[in-house]
């Protein structure tokens, strides 16, 4: 239990959600252990509950029952500073719906964890010009989100969850509102940042492409989980997973 | 800009050193500032009803400088003048006040006022529920986002309630130089009409942050997910 290799350990988490007198059981007891420097992907139909999990582990919501832990420390623990330093420092978040603050360029957002987290303007400044030059946006600094594709919106997000070099990433189906190729340019992006920067990647997805990069994918269904599946134990063919979803 | 090292073990309980999320004054002063100039015409809504009470307020108190800076000049003419244009003076009266019922109703047009910046600042944070989430996501504290819609509305308060201010005193002027003439408006003692234009813009910045008081708490207590699922 104390292997301090694992970033992310959720023990029994159950998520009700109180919709008038129904209850709706958005998670069933949900066991996971993701090991540092991973790529986790996260596979389920809509509505199994992929959201709802996401969103206990990135420390955004709060389970019903159960505890979710960041190296090995419980996030219900946590006051409410501590809960910001975690989201300022320790994970990145990436957004289905790229949630860029509209009226902030580019580089602002980039910047407005950093400075959060303490970074002088100037410092910030500058490792936002180098973030946008990695995710391929180095002349779009200036840009308002309005400007921008849905695409290079996503890789700002990107660039923004990045900015204070996150040991985490949490990524909603980042590449649901995307075109093929966009999404895949996205999802190659995450894989190159895992791997150079021994960043864990947690990502929720319907995207199949986002099996090939996955060491480990997690099949979620209706709350729980069905099968945790290694990379090696993947060997099936994009054809095969296309008629398990 | 390598891999962050504090998935170590001696860094695992975080210690207090590390765990500042910070935003500096002159950092909150320019989102404030940039918030406001981008919403502009949003910003100019919830400063609209500002302005005109202000400026009412402001009316009434330079007119009543006006009024006492002519009765200081010991002019028989402008005394009869100021009762016929209806000012309560008694005979051994040498100062005049605003009237009662001009009092109510200056009271009334700032309670509606404020009434107004509650409203459309309500409405205000409601359309900003998104942004808020996502800065919350990003390490923002409850008392950041409660800094920032202060700031902005103190600002859109001075702005606003400044020139409201000056809009009711240039009334008052014109308004007291085609009743009485010029001798009248250059009788007014500027100390006092300067001290009543600062008061009303003093006035207008509370109100304003009165007004936003609410809707900003409403804002900075939401927690990350029910701010980022309103769908815009
Ligand atoms: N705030 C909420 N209130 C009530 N029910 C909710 C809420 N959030 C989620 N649910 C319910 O919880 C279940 C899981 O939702 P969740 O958003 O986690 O699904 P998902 O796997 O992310 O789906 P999708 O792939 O469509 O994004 C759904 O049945 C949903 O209706
Ligand atoms: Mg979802």
């Amino acid at each position: 239990m104390e292997d301090m290799s694992n970033i992310v350990r959720v023990s029994k988490v159950t998520k009700t959600f109180q919709l008038g007198k129904i209850e709706v059981h958005a998670l069933k007891g949900v066991n996971l252990e993701v090991a540092t420097g991973k790529y986790i992907s996260i596979m389920g139909p809509s509505g199994s509950g992929k959201s709802t999990l996401f969103n206990m582990i990135g420390g955004l919501d709060k389970p019903t029952t159960g505890k979710v832990f960041i190296d090995e420390v419980d996030i219900a623990q946590l006051d409410a500073y501590e809960l910001a330093w975690l989201r300022c420092r320790k994970i990145g978040y990436i957004f289905q719906t790229f949630n860029i603050i509209q009226v902030m360029t580019a580089l602002e957002n980039i910047t407005l964890p950093m400075i959060f987290g303490g970074m002088s303007n100037d410092a910030a400044v500058e490792k936002g010009f180098q973030l946008l030059e990695l995710v391929g946006l180095g002349d779009r600094f200036q840009h308002k989100p309005f400007e921008l594709s849905g695409g290079q919106q996503q890789r700002v997000a990107i660039a923004r969850a990045l900015a204070n070099d996150p040991a985490i990433i949490l990524a909603d189906e980042p590449t649901g509102n995307l075109d093929l190729n966009t999404g895949e340019e996205i999802i190659a992006l995450l894989k190159q940042l895992s791997q150079e920067r021994n960043v864990t990647v947690i990502s929720a997805t319907h995207d199949i492409k986002m099996l090939n990069v996955s060491d480990q994918v997690v099949w979620i269904r209706d709350g729980r989980i069905d099968k945790i599946e290694n990379r090696e134990e993947l060997s099936i063919s994009v054809g095969q997973i296309d008629i398990r979803e | 800009m390598k891999n962050s090292p504090f998935s170590s073990k001696e860094n695992a309980r975080y210690d207090k050193v590390h765990r500042q999320v910070v935003l500096p004054f002159k950092k909150s002063v320019e989102i404030a500032f940039k918030s406001i100039r981008v919403r502009f015409f949003r910003s100019l809504i919830t400063t609209m009803s500002l302005i005109l009470a202000i400026s009412f307020l402001s009316f009434i108190h330079v007119s009543t400088d006006v009024a006492n800076g002519m009765l200081a000049t010991h002019d028989l003419e402008f005394r009869q003048a100021l009762i016929r244009s209806g000012y309560d003076l008694g005979p051994e009266e040498n100062s005049v006040d605003s009237s009662p019922k001009q009092q109510w109703l200056v009271i009334l047009s700032l309670l509606v006022c404020i009434v107004g910046i509650v409203n459309a600042q309500l409405m205000a944070v409601t359309e900003r529920f998104r942004e808020i989430g996502t800065m919350k996501c990003l390490g923002a504290l409850d008392r950041f986002i409660l800094r920032l819609f202060l700031i902005e509305s103190g600002m859109q308060g001075v702005v606003g309630a400044g020139t409201g201010a000056l809009i009711g005193a240039f009334c008052a002027l014109v308004n007291a130089f085609l009743r009485f003439g010029l001798k009248a408006v250059t009788a007014a003692i500027w100390q006092d009409v300067a001290v009543s234009i600062s008061i009303a813009t003093g006035i207008g910045l509370l109100l304003s942050l009165m007004g936003v008081l609410y809707p900003a708490i409403l804002a900075a207590r939401m927690q990350p997910v029910e701010a980022m699922r309103v769908e815009q």
